[in-house]
């Protein structure tokens, strides 16, 4: 069980008004920090959104982002490691569809070393196991940091 | 044209003689609420004491805050069973201000409408269509009862629904309207837009908002129609208190019902005719909710005696507002009764900003709040549901929809000293 809980990755949740500067204050506070953007996506609503983000030092951005006034908020998600090719995804999705995994949100990226979705479920613990079990491969949490 | 020559033309000793009569009545039915009874006491005022229309000045004022603090009946000065009708308005804080109504309340209300929409030229045959709030807002069955009582065929249309209302005026040959006039507007520029003109209409009654003349040359310019401004509110029974006349050049103030004195808003003292300041008025034959001296907050001033139409007093189209009141699409909206809403919500942070502005004629109001960050969860749709719950519960209250903007934390001004949290945009208030 242990185990599981080397995949869970903690993404940082910033919100965000949704106007002109908001990312590239985000931005330029994690250049100050030295602190690498391993992935990000935004996510908008009624003139507001939320920057979610992975990046090598979470406790650092946090304080950082906080000590600027923002709202942050750590979420738990998991980082699968896909193969970059046709149907790819489609494996992903359906492993956990089929074990009745909703999956929240997403985003993915393809690495210098692989294709990596990132992807917020209803039951991370779960997915993990399930995902573990059909092979699939997970990237720690140490691949964060 | 007249509804009731001889009341309408009242004049000298015999209106003076009428006036003072109702003031005693109205003084005495006052004393009937134990809110008036102990305001009098204190003052050491009995009915005898007030010998003429100018002793009214010995009296205390009724502000809002004192039917607010009446709420729900207390200022009834008869029982519930004689009450037959209940309207409430907004209040300055979460709680709506209620004014009721005997029959014989209604009828003076229903003879009100009838005298102005007659004095501007409607009679039976006419065709109107009045297009406002027909729920708790005064306005709707206002307007409704006083044109079924002259004999116009009323459309209760009430708000809303833009194309189908305008539908309406062509296909039942409407000659008449009643909205607010940034409504009125709109209906011209959705006419405009599908191509549609507006031929049968030639009377236009604008209310509830102050408009200025360049409004006015601007609706009638659209809409091809006549403009008349109508003054009310809901404490007077709602409109109908005042109306322009053919002339144009103020609205009459029905002397028979109400008394009208203008004050300056920051000593009480009284001001004379042509000078500008707080309208207060005593009505003279409210039943059920009789009021003295009760400040308005609107901007007036009276005007000169001997208008040509041959009706008595005149004040001067309303200029704005002594307390910091908004009207919003016609709905009176207090900062306080946002500021009530946004601090029962405990998500909602200590700052927020009010902006309005006026978009395609019509005000929209956006009020920008921080959230706490302790219910920040780093979820999208968290937030999406506490921007809803914060505009439904002002939805509640203002009856009003407002966009409702989450922001960062510390993003919004900070004060020190007197908080300037509204920022009215609109390039004319009125």
């Amino acid at each position: 069980m242990n185990q599981i809980e080397h995949y869970l990755i903690k993404q940082i949740s910033i919100f965000s008004e949704n106007r002109p500067g908001r990312l590239a204050a985000i931005a330029q506070a994690m250049q100050e920090e030295r602190i690498n953007i391993l992935a990000f996506s935004i996510a908008e609503a009624d003139g507001f959104g939320v920057v979610r983000a992975l990046v090598d030092h979470s406790e650092r951005a946090y304080h950082k982002l906080t000590d600027m006034g923002f709202m942050v908020s750590f979420t738990d998600v998991i980082a699968v490691r896909m193969r970059d090719e046709p149907g790819g995804l489609y494996e992903i999705a359906r492993i956990l569809g089929d074990a009745n995994i909703n999956i929240e949100y997403a985003y993915a990226y393809t690495g210098k070393d692989a294709a990596v979705l990132i992807l917020r479920v209803n039951n991370a613990r779960d997915a993990i196991a399930t995902l573990l079990k059909r092979n699939v491969t997970l990237m720690e949490s140490s691949f964060f940091k | 044209m007249f509804w009731n020559r001889k009341m309408e033309t009242l004049k000298g000793d015999e209106l003076t003689r009428l006036q003072l009569k109702r003031l005693s009545w109205t003084i005495a039915q006052a004393s009937k609420v134990p809110f008036y009874r102990k305001r009098l006491n204190n003052a050491g005022i009995t009915p005898s004491d007030v010998r003429s229309i100018d002793d009214i000045g010995k009296l205390p004022f009724t502000v809002k805050g004192d039917l607010r603090e009446g709420y729900p009946f207390g200022f009834f000065s008869v029982p519930l069973n004689r009450v037959i009708r209940i309207h409430t308005t907004s209040g300055t804080t979460g709680k709506p201000t209620v004014v009721g109504y005997t029959r014989r309340d209604l009828e003076n209300w229903s003879e009100l409408i009838a005298r102005n929409m007659t004095m501007i030229g409607l009679k039976e045959g006419d065709v109107f269509q009045n297009m406002v709030n027909y729920g708790l807002f005064t306005g709707g069955l206002g307007f409704h009862y006083g044109a079924e009582k002259i004999g116009l065929t009323v459309i209760p249309s009430a708000t809303g629904n833009t194309k189908r209302q305008i539908e309406m005026i062509n296909d039942f040959g409407v000659t008449s309207i009643h909205c607010t006039p940034s409504y009125a507007l709109h209906i011209a520029e959705v006419a405009e837009e599908i191509g549609v003109e507006l031929p049968t209409l030639k009377f236009g009654i604008f209310g509830a908002e102050a408009w200025s003349e360049a409004m006015r040359r601007e609706l009638e310019r659209r809409l091809k129609l006549t403009a008349f401004d109508s003054y009310g509110l809901s404490e007077m029974y709602g409109p109908g208190v005042a109306f322009e006349c053919p002339e144009g050049d103020g609205l009459h103030i029905w002397h028979d019902m109400y008394l009208v004195e203008i004050i300056d808003p920051a000593t009480g003292e009284r001001l004379g005719e042509g000078e500008s300041g707080e309208m207060v008025i005593t009505p003279l034959v409210k039943e059920a909710m009789p009021l003295i001296r009760y400040r308005t907050g609107d901007i007036t001033k009276l005007m000169a005696d001997g208008c040509a139409c041959g009706r008595g007093q005149k004040i001067g189209r309303i200029t704005g507002r002594s307390d910091d009141m908004l009207v919003i699409r016609g709905i009176n909206v207090f900062p306080s009764q946002i500021e009530h809403v946004l601090r029962s919500l405990p998500e909602v942070g200590e700052q927020f900003m009010v902006y309005i502005d006026r978009i395609k004629y019509l005000d929209e109001m956006t009020i920008e709040v921080e959230m706490k960050k302790e219910y920040f969860h780093g979820e999208l749709e968290d937030l999406s549901k506490i921007q809803h719950r914060i505009t439904d519960a002002l939805k509640d209250v203002l009856g009003l929809r407002t966009n409702v903007r989450l922001v960062e934390p510390g993003s919004l001004p900070r004060f020190e000293g007197k908080a300037r949290r509204v920022i009215d945009r609109r390039e004319s208030k009125l």
